[in-house]
């Protein structure tokens, strides 16, 4: 817990390790505040903090472990490279100083992970945004943590610089087993990276999970932008259609068409469907465009803005969310319990491969 | 008129650099260290502890001298301690006019000093914390070299600064040939002697030259340090 003059921080949550935890909320939510606990660089009014079963901070006992003697890796927003050094220099500074840390990864495998081979002899004005912070990437990860901090590394960086930063924590998040905590506030990072998340809003955790459990709670209305609310679904790709960019996915018991490149047969990926594009029926419908029906019934109806409502429907496993107008839902009538199809179009999906896990890791 | 040194213009201008370069390496520690405490440290007491370290700058240069020769002359409380435990004399002594100079440059190198630590942003020193760095290793590795430009700016400075320091180390080192006459006490000399016009106006000319050549150095050394660090 952290007061700051009007502002008080109050979070506590726990999770599965390795993993991406992401901390999601709007500016002002305390996630930067909630990281800075974490490392030791801001010392809480009163808390705990635990990693790996060893204490770092505890108020009670008086407990504060140095940040340098933590072991937490933290990347800032603005990469903070020491300008008097070439970032081969900056790369080594954590390793020189991880000492008997046991090493899980060495200079040459950062520099190939990372692709930082042309960059080692620059100094960090000769570098781009995108390849500042992934030096700073390298550089934390070489000083052996256990604990990964991201601090929105992406947020000063533009679209085309975040492209060339996103693979790159996708293959630490897929190669590394190396726990991380990732603060941002923009929802398609948290779906490309994130398996767990926690949600902060005026300084409190709001609901924390597997991404595609909290997708479908109705806290992430207050979180997000009402067109990107939409059910996570994990699934595993069974066909491809390279010529059309499509490929099939097995998700619950039913099957989606869904545009995504790159992901070949076999490989797990994840969709959001968006509540705004899907549509819910009762019979099934013939002649449309739509790509994609999926049987299920109605778990429950959740009031939306004025005039619309969010209705859950179980697809055999998976939930999905659907947004329709309060008219059709007096028109359709409908009930939990009831069975509805719901259409999806392919091309509506935003999709993201994910190469690790085989499963998210559960809490039950 | 001749354009070239006697050998007592000579001496006095070896002198000078004598003096101010041991001004600067005995002050510059002291300086980082000041600057250090003036910009990071939260202490009642602060304010005037600043005042005083930039006294000199404001205080006339006899005074100071003066209030120096009270401190370590034969009789003063340091002067007495210091001879009776190391044999050292400093009044009237190269020595003491490096002390005299010292004193009075001292309030421009912290300067220097301090303006490069107020720019160092501090996110580098708690990302070297999260590397693994203990303080003294942060100090060393990163907030030192990046003060480095303030602190050469700060040496140069006080080195030509302390090449035509005057009334401090007149009343503290007196004005003796080849021991505390440096360039501008044998300037003063010349002047108060009959047929020292043209000594004068050369070593007038030479202390112009020093003092231009000294603040230039400055500042290319300066901007050659911020290209390097990117700035």
């Amino acid at each position: 817990m952290k007061r700051r003059g009007e502002f008080t921080l109050a979070a506590a949550f726990a999770a599965p390790t390795p993993g991406v935890i992401a901390l999601f909320g709007r500016s002002g939510s305390g996630k930067t505040t909630l990281i800075e606990m974490l490392a030791g660089l801001l010392p809480p009014d009163a808390g705990e903090v635990q990693l790996a079963g060893r204490t770092l901070t505890d108020t009670r006992r008086g407990i504060a472990v140095a940040p340098e003697r933590r072991r937490i890796g933290y990347v800032f927003q603005d990469a903070r490279l020491f300008p008097h050094m070439t970032a081969a220099g900056n790369l080594r500074y954590g390793q020189k100083r991880a000492g008997a840390a046991p090493q899980f990864i060495r200079f040459e495998e950062v520099v190939e992970l990372l692709g930082l081979g042309a960059l080692c002899g620059r100094r960090p004005h000769q570098l781009s945004g995108g390849e500042r912070q992934r030096v700073a990437l390298g550089r934390a990860l070489l000083a052996q943590p256990q604990l990964l901090l991201l601090d929105e590394p992406l947020a000063s960086l533009d679209v085309a610089r975040r492209e060339e930063v996103l693979p790159y924590l996708e293959r630490l998040r897929d190669w590394l087993a190396i726990p991380m905590v990732y603060v941002s506030h923009q929802f398609d990072e948290v779906l490309r990276l994130a398996t767990w998340l926690v949600l902060l809003e005026g300084g409190r955790v709001l609901a924390d999970g597997p991404v595609g459990e909290l997708s479908v709670r109705a806290e992430m209305r207050s979180v997000l932008a009402p067109d990107l609310v939409g059910s996570v679904v994990d699934g595993l790709v069974t066909r491809v259609d390279p010529a059309v960019g499509t490929v099939e996915l097995a998700v619950g018991s039913g099957r989606l068409q869904a545009s995504l490149r790159d992901a070949p047969a076999g490989t797990r990926v994840r969709v959001q469907l968006l509540a705004r594009d899907i549509i819910l029926a009762t019979q099934p419908i013939h002649g449309l465009s739509v790509r994609n029906a999926l049987l299920g019934t109605v778990v429950d109806v959740t009031p939306d803005d004025p005039g619309s409502v969010l209705v859950k429907v179980d697809v055999g496993g998976p939930l999905v969310l659907a947004r329709i107008s309060t008219d059709a839902l007096e028109a359709l009538r409908l009930r939990p319990g009831d069975a509805v199809w719901a259409l999806v179009k392919a091309v509506s999906t935003r999709g993201h491969v994910f190469r690790l896990f085989g499963t998210p890791p559960r809490r039950d | 008129m001749s354009l070239s040194l006697s050998s007592a213009e000579l001496e006095a201008l070896r002198l000078s650099l004598e003096v101010a370069a041991r001004s600067v390496v005995f002050s510059l520690p002291l300086a980082v260290l000041t600057a250090w405490i003036l910009t990071r440290a939260r202490f009642p007491g602060r304010t005037l502890f600043d005042a005083f370290v930039h006294l000199p700058l404001v205080l006339p240069p006899v005074a100071v001298g003066y209030v120096l020769l009270l401190l370590f002359g034969t009789h003063g409380p340091l002067g007495a301690w210091l001879r009776a435990h190391f044999g050292i004399q400093l009044p009237f002594t190269t020595a003491g006019a490096a002390l005299a100079t010292a004193v009075m440059t001292f309030p421009l190198m912290v300067r220097a000093i301090r303006l490069s630590l107020e720019n160092i942003d501090r996110g580098l020193e708690a990302a070297a914390r999260t590397l693994g760095a203990a303080p003294l290793d942060r100090f060393l590795t990163i907030t030192l070299p990046l003060m480095l430009p303030g602190i050469l700016a700060g040496a140069v400075t006080a080195f030509a600064a302390g090449l035509g320091e005057f009334g401090a180390v007149i009343t503290f080192a007196a004005n003796i040939p080849g021991v505390t006459r440096t360039l501008p006490l044998a300037l003063y000399t010349a002047m108060q002697s009959p047929d020292g016009d043209a000594t004068a106006l050369r070593l007038a000319i030479l202390s112009l030259l020093l003092g231009l050549g000294g603040l230039l150095a400055a500042e290319l050394l300066v901007r050659r340090v911020r290209r390097r660090l990117g700035r």
